[in-house]
């Protein structure tokens, strides 16, 4: 157990640095105390909007969202026993954005966008499981490869859209493509399930850790193979849709982050899942904290940052491991 | 100890006949070698009587319930298998691909404890891996990843084993050691079944035979009835001289 509980822990502490981080700059900088006060109910009418109105709120759903994508390229890969998969390879945040996009351009905002991006999201992960699947069962190589081309299709339609798009609307729906934390005010809904996947995948743990060495194994020590696939891919399409659903398309996370911390701490998925949780969370609260301070009072996009400061993470760590 | 047995039961080959169907029992004790040449349906025989597959028709049987009603981990608790292919999917040590071979035994909260981790070392101990216990299975020979999978399966510790090609890759004192571990697991009152290409590893360490031909034709019995040379040249489609060595018969290709 201790060494499931030491890296948990130290990423843990990564995670709560970031938040307090997150809280203290901007706009207005504040101490750690000031947040403190605040957070105790105490503190100036400003600091009190500023945190628990503005700051809070986003900085709570760029965690949620960062530890969902995380977790669900996580399951990604051990579903189809590829690194290279993650929910946007697969087509998921392309069926989304599409979703998302449409709303947009028929003028509609707020709760229609929103919807828009999680039936994207359910009818991309329909067609490439039911193309995929066709007759006789499906392999990890043809999911992907169906993944792989229904994506692209998606990236057709967006660019086919962004092509008739009249110019005012152009920058919100260029935001969205790249991810965008500016509108999320609801970090309960992706909190709680993300709470929920990492208390369900310590008991399935062993079995994705099986699973991870091919299903006819899985299936020989004891793993209902079958179930579990689909119970991971209907998990991790859910995950992605609701990260999408707040925070538009953030590329990168899902990929990245399982796999530094692979290469960090070993393949237990008991370990792996929760920290993917606290990493990728940490990694999109500092890359947010950044995208709203480094051009202030502009705004970056989210997905610039996490691209700029895992490109480089990531290749070190390769490299390194070689 | 536990019986397998397979009744009325045709193997599913696309595009074959249904052949003869087989109804045949493992026995605690027993060692059964299934040869037969390529693409004769070994591997997929042993994966049907492991539950891994559906048949066309017929029954497996597991201690005398149908293996297609018991649940996959009730089944893994009895039955283990060694694969002829190995996929790997993300790095692992050695003692932790080993140590998955305890994983029906565990309830899904438990992590592996002392004695799950005794059994594993016991395992790679047997077969010649403590050395290795650290290393990447990435990085290990054709033959060292053999015998990690016949010590996986060690650790699951079945009380049936079915064993595709297990002296695959493996160089001669290890071919032997594995078929002497095999043997000595029958005679400890647990079953073996195993695809074997060697006529003489078949000849010396099985006490039954089963013999499938491409057409799904197949003939089984005790070893000294099916060991007749005229059927295993009909077999392979090669002719054969016999000696006689240690007691044994020994099949070499004719000139």
């Amino acid at each position: 157990m201790v060494a499931l509980t030491r890296p948990l822990g130290g990423l843990a502490l990564v995670a709560l640095a970031a938040l307090v981080l997150s809280l203290a700059l901007g706009s207005v900088s504040l101490s750690p105390g000031e947040i403190l006060a605040v957070l105790r109910g105490q503190g100036g009418p400003l600091a009190q909007t500023l945190i628990l109105e503005l700051r809070l709120p986003r900085s709570l759903s760029a965690f949620a969202v960062g530890g969902l994508l995380a977790v669900a390229g996580a399951l990604m890969q051990v579903l189809l026993r590829n690194p290279l998969a993650d929910p946007y390879v697969l087509g998921l945040s392309g069926g989304a954005s599409v979703g998302a996009l449409a709303a947009m351009l028929a003028g509609v905002g707020g709760l229609v966008v929103t919807g828009g991006a999680f039936a994207g999201a359910l009818l991309s992960t329909l067609l490439v499981f039911g193309l995929a699947h066709g007759r006789g069962g499906w392999t990890p190589a043809r999911l992907l490869l169906t993944g792989v081309v229904v994506a692209a299709g998606w990236g057709a339609v967006i660019t086919l859209m962004l092509a008739v798009t009249p110019a005012d609307r152009l920058p919100g729906m260029l935001y969205w493509l790249m991810g965008d934390l500016a509108y999320a005010r609801a970090p309960w809904p992706p909190l709680a399930l993300l709470l929920a996947v990492c208390l369900l995948v310590v008991p399935l743990g062993r079995s994705l850790n099986v699973l991870a060495r091919g299903p006819l194994q899985a299936a020989a020590l004891g793993v209902s193979v079958r179930r579990l696939e689909w119970g991971i891919y209907l998990g991790a399409s859910a995950l992605t849709a609701m990260a999408v659903t707040s925070a538009g398309s953030i590329g990168f996370v899902g990929l990245v982050v399982p796999h530094m911390l692979r290469l960090l701490l070993g393949n237990d998925q008991r370990l792996i899942l929760p920290a993917c949780a606290l990493a990728g969370g940490s990694l999109l609260l500092l890359a947010d904290t950044l995208a709203r301070t480094v051009i202030a009072p502009e705004q970056l996009p989210v997905g610039v940052i996490t691209a700029l400061l895992g490109v480089p993470t990531f290749l070190y760590l390769l490299y390194r491991s070689q | 100890m536990s019986r397998l047995e397979a009744r009325r039961l045709v193997i599913d080959i696309p595009g074959r006949g249904d052949g003869r169907a087989l109804d045949v029992c493992l026995e605690p004790g027993q060692v059964w070698g299934v040869l037969g040449p390529n693409g004769a349906g070994k591997t997929t025989l042993l994966h049907t009587l492991a539950g891994l597959r559906a048949p066309r028709s017929g029954q497996v049987r597991l201690d005398g319930r149908p293996l297609s009603g018991l649940g996959r981990r009730q089944v893994a608790r009895r039955l283990g298998l060694v694969f002829q292919e190995r996929h790997d999917g993300f790095p692992a040590t050695v003692r932790e691909t080993a140590l998955i071979g305890r994983h029906p035994y565990l309830s899904p909260w438990q992590m592996e404890g002392a004695e799950e981790l005794r059994l594993a070392e016991a395992a790679l101990e047997r077969l010649d891996l403590t050395h290795l216990a650290e290393r990447l299975v990435g990085t290990l020979s054709g033959g060292e990843r053999q015998r990690l999978a016949i010590a996986t399966v060690l650790t699951q510790a079945p009380a049936l084993w079915l064993a595709d090609e297990p002296t695959n890759h493996l160089d001669l004192h290890h071919q032997t050691e594995v078929m002497a571990l095999l043997a000595e697991e029958a005679s400890a009152g647990r079953a073996v079944m195993m695809c074997l290409h060697d006529l003489n590893l078949a000849a010396r360490w099985c006490s039954h035979l089963l013999l499938l031909y491409p057409d799904g034709e197949a003939c089984w019995g005790s070893a000294e009835t099916m060991l007749v040379p005229a059927a295993l040249e009909a077999l392979y489609g090669q002719r054969l001289a016999t000696a006689w060595v240690d007691g044994a018969p020994v099949f070499v290709p004719a000139r």
